[in-house]
């Protein structure tokens, strides 16, 4: 895949850290301002997205590439579900139970799991649309 | 309030119908991304900034991906013709006005039932049920999380959250087994 000029090169070179440092942002703040997993996963899938977009990569490197985020969004959905398994092994045994301590409200760490959630639900979104991302840009680059 | 979102509501409609009259794709999706970015809008107005972050960057990343596939399609698909012209006598179809009527009449029913049953809702913004009391009143010491929104989808309704996360899953699985087939010679 061939990428853009240089004037769109230079801008993503600029931009591309922000947007990704502002999804780790949303999502590390999911339980203390709006947002969370979802949408801060959405926005770092944004930035990578516009990095391909941009530069362009050979089909190889695509490739290799949508394998790992694959593997990458598999791995952070089990991980989700392991959290969620083991609250069945604590005090109050409830699948999906809040069971490390609470902390002080609007503290960044507290509110028990649910950051930790929250960044693997921010992880898997965001290799689950630069995977699909992905596989329509080698569909794309196959056909020639 | 009321007068903007209503002016957004008629832009998202006049959005979807000329995506449905476009000439060529390109320009149909980017008349649909009105539809979504009206949408955001009117989330932020209704005071649910989670709904606006998401729909926002969502918008744009289907946006990304459906130009993507747009792409990939030949200039012969692009210039196709979306209406087609009947050459011919012009006559009113008994059929197709049969249903015109059925269609408006149930139309004025629901509407007529709709404006009667207004008056006996709550006012915006206050919650009936017991359990979104309980939610709203002690959300915040039951989870510890400042965010509500996120104290309830992680907490209270965390098979919801993991539904969602299944669906994405399945969807990507999904894609990604349509696309493999592309190479099999039939």
């Amino acid at each position: 895949m061939k990428g853009m000029t240089v004037i769109v090169k230079k801008v993503t070179q600029l931009l591309c850290g922000i947007i990704f440092i502002f999804g780790i942002y949303i999502v590390l703040h999911g339980h203390l301002t709006p947002g969370g997993g979802f949408a801060g996963g959405t926005i770092i899938a944004g930035a990578f997205i516009l990095l391909v977009l941009a530069y362009g990569d050979h089909i190889i490197h695509l490739r290799v590439r949508k394998e790992d985020s694959s593997r990458l969004e598999s791995f952070a959905i089990f991980l989700f579900l392991a959290f969620a398994l083991a609250g069945m092994f604590m005090i109050p045994s409830v699948f999906f139970s809040n069971y490390y301590p609470l902390g002080a409200v609007g503290e960044l760490l507290s509110a028990g799991v649910i950051p930790l959630y929250n960044i693997f639900i921010g992880v898997e979104v965001a290799a689950a649309l630069f995977t699909v991302f992905l596989a329509f840009v080698i569909l794309k680059e196959e056909d020639k | 309030m009321e007068a903007i979102i209503a002016v957004l509501l008629i832009l998202m409609i006049a959005g979807s119908i000329y995506t449905l009259h476009a000439r060529d794709l390109l320009s149909a999706i980017v008349s649909y991304g009105i539809v979504g970015f009206a949408l955001v809008i009117i989330f932020l107005f209704l005071k649910a900034p989670d709904l606006a972050i998401v729909q926002l960057v969502v918008e744009i990343i289907t946006l990304i991906i459906m130009i993507a596939v747009i792409r990939n399609s030949s200039k012969e698909d692009l210039q196709e013709r979306t209406t087609v012209k009947v050459e011919g006598v012009h006559y009113i179809n008994l059929r197709s006005a049969l249903y015109l009527l059925v269609t408006g009449i149930l139309c004025i029913g629901l509407f007529y039932y709709f404006v009667k049953s207004i008056p006996g809702l709550e006012p915006f913004g206050v919650h009936t049920t017991r359990m979104a009391t309980t939610y709203i009143e002690q959300g915040a010491e039951l989870t510890g999380s400042a965010n509500l929104v996120t104290g309830i989808l992680f907490d209270f309704r965390g098979y919801d959250t993991l539904g969602e996360a299944t669906i994405l899953l399945t969807a990507v699985i999904g894609i990604l087994t349509i696309l493999r087939i592309k190479g099999k010679k039939v």
